[in-house]
């Protein structure tokens, strides 16, 4: 049915669903090129990720007294750190850890977070009441500081650097979806879903989370540049990631201690892909805002 | 009801908030991986000697009993031992958050005093080069980690110009701690009247907490531009105008102060990402604030020294919030009527 729509409205040739999609990703990019630069260093972001790690000049790990803190150079693109090692190769490698840590805590909040929201939003009652306590307490804490002392209290692990980026992720989901499921609620379209015997479960799930799924995707590619800032905060306070693993975080904690001597290429450059990482975040969410919604636009 | 029931109804509000608070920094303490006896007694300890410990802890008792005890103990104002510094951790904290305090404040101060002249600046001239340079700003802003920012001045003024001492805490050793009043160093040397004390604290201070302002500048810039340009469009400030009113008095007081009361309710989450931030600028700076003391404690696992932090920043932050929300209910008529 949406398909006769279509067809009928912009009176294009019958085509793909793919096709059409890929022909609306075109649109998009096109209107804005600040969107585009950001979905291109994006996937470049992604490919280091996932090949950096074989490209690599040198072994990341690999140690050389006899060249440490050299600047930058041909050989060297970043320069080595206080062991001897690579800057550059370090820096490649460490994207796929730091896209990894930020990219499941943020799932894993978004999953929790949009579960715990929609249930809240549709049938209200106690469980919403009970959820919207458990998160105003969650927010009630500066959301850095809570996440500190919930590694201090699980353990000194990755897996609760994701954990705790998480929780403190969590209210902002779960807040978005609760107000996106409780004004479709009543819908049009839902009490036809109703009517016609459906559960209300498949109605939740089938009808109304797809509709919120837009804003759902502006507040999820928002949050992801805040979730990479946190955990490269906790590693640079020694959390998490422990060395000698290549981490943005860490490393720029390691380059800390060579910054007043002037040795500056130890931290400047992990810093800086951090930096590029969290701004293409911000970028993005910023152009998908703008698609979803025009007059948030500031 | 007037302002000040107003006032005392939202005091009474951030009680259920502190409560949950205390539950969640108890339930923090409780979910340490394994012992905390054993942690204590040390690794000679034998059976009896652990036993003895947790039961002088109280961790042999059920879980409701000893919340009544954690109760207890924050309510006479004890936070436990500091496993590493062998203090109690209330006074070692009590200790640190004037150096705290007053990084957080002044560069609170600093980021509003900026960011709230470039935010109506950009909304009034939209689209020129300052609407730019604060799009600009804000998207910086937030993409920049706290401690890269803070290491990059070091190095620029520091390392290269020379202009910045170096980062290592309140004072350099040749100045003398003037006598404490305030806690806040610029002030109780300007107290007893040691200028160069004052000049050399003020040095000290300025590079963190611009650190910290240009990292709470960017919400603070955004949120005044969008609520300056929301008001500047409003109906009311076209009736100004009509009615011939000087542009100035249009701008200031119809647009401005309509446009400040969401500024004042953003500052809030402002406040949790600054007292986050302060974290990681008192670890680039060494600056001997409650921050720093809470990394030392984890780095050594000194369990009670983090939790006590952890509560102490809860309430200060729920404290920040409840002064913003009594500013609101102050500069709001409209509160007041709803109310």
């Amino acid at each position: 049915m949406t398909d006769i729509t279509i067809n009928t409205i912009t009176a294009a040739p019958r085509s793909s669903a793919w096709s059409r999609g890929f022909a609306h990703f075109r649109y998009v990019m096109t209107s804005n090129p600040v969107t585009l630069l950001a979905f291109v260093m994006l996937a470049a972001m992604i490919l280091i990720a996932v090949f950096g790690p074989a490209l690599v000049p040198h072994d990341p790990l690999a140690t050389a007294a006899d060249k440490a803190l050299k600047p930058p150079s041909l050989q060297h693109w970043f320069g080595t750190d206080q062991l001897g090692r690579d800057v550059f190769s370090r820096v490649i490698v460490a994207t796929r850890l730091d896209l990894l840590i930020s990219v499941s805590a943020v799932a894993l909040s978004f999953f929790v977070g949009v579960a715990m929201g929609a249930c809240a939003g549709y049938w209200g009652g106690w469980f919403d009441k009970l959820s919207g306590r458990l998160l105003d307490t969650i927010m009630a804490f500066p959301l850095f500081v809570l996440a500190m002392g919930i590694v201090a209290a699980a353990g000194n692990t990755i897996q609760n650097i994701v954990i705790a980026t998480a929780i403190i992720n969590l209210p902002f989901y779960a807040r978005v979806a609760r107000a996106e499921v409780s004004i479709r609620r009543n819908a049009g379209y839902v009490q036809a879903a109703r009517l016609s015997g459906n559960s209300e479960l498949r109605i939740l799930i089938e009808k109304i989370l797809p509709n919120t799924l837009p804003p759902m995707m502006v507040q999820l590619s928002l949050n992801m540049g805040w979730a990479i800032l946190n955990a490269a905060g906790l590693s640079f306070i020694g959390l998490g990631v422990r060395p000698p693993t290549a981490e943005w975080g860490i490393m720029v904690a390691e380059g800390a201690n060579f910054i007043v001597s002037g040795e500056w290429w130890l931290a400047l450059f992990p810093g800086a892909a951090l930096m590029l990482a969290v701004f293409t975040f911000n970028l993005l969410g910023d152009g998908l805002r703008d698609l979803v919604d025009p007059q948030r636009r500031t | 009801m007037g302002s000040l029931g107003l006032i005392l109804a939202r005091v009474l509000q951030a009680v259920p908030t502190l409560f949950g608070i205390v539950v969640v920094t108890f339930l923090l303490t409780r979910a340490l991986p394994g012992d905390p006896a054993a942690y204590f007694a040390g690794a000679a300890a034998t059976p009896e000697s652990i036993a003895e410990i947790r039961a002088q802890l109280g961790t042999d008792q059920p879980l409701p009993l000893q919340f009544v005890r954690y109760l207890k103990d924050l309510g006479s104002g004890n936070l436990g031992q500091s496993v590493s510094t062998g203090q109690p951790v209330a006074s070692e904290l009590l200790r640190r958050l004037p150096a705290s305090l007053e990084l957080t404040l002044t560069a609170l101060l600093i980021s509003v005093s900026v960011a709230i002249p470039l935010g109506v600046l950009a909304a009034v001239r939209q689209d020129t080069w300052i609407d730019q340079l604060c799009r600009f700003v804000v998207t910086a802003g937030v993409s920049l980690p706290t401690f890269f920012t803070g290491l990059l001045l070091v190095y620029v003024f520091y390392f290269l110009l020379g202009w910045a001492p170096a980062p290592l805490g309140r004072l350099d050793m040749l100045h003398i701690t003037p006598p404490p009043v305030t806690g806040f160093l610029v002030i109780d040397s300007l107290i007893a009247r040691e200028w160069s004390t004052a000049w050399s604290a003020l040095k000290q201070l300025l590079l963190p907490s611009i650190t910290l302002a240009l990292f709470t500048l960017a919400p603070i810039a955004r949120m005044t531009r969008a609520s300056m340009l929301q008001a500047l469009a409003s109906e009311y400030l076209r009736t100004a105008r009509a009615a011939g009113l000087s542009s100035s008095r249009v701008l200031m007081v119809y647009a401005f102060r309509n446009a400040l009361l969401p500024v004042v309710t953003t500052l809030g989450m402002v406040f949790s990402f600054t007292l986050g931030a302060n974290v990681l600028v008192e670890k680039v700076f060494a600056w001997p604030g409650i921050g720093s003391f809470a990394i030392e404690a984890l780095v050594v696992s000194d369990y009670a020294a983090v939790q006590g932090f952890v509560l102490s920043m809860a309430v200060l932050f729920v404290l920040l919030n409840l002064v913003i929300d009594t500013l609101y209910t102050l500069i709001d008529p409209r509160v007041r009527i709803d109310g």
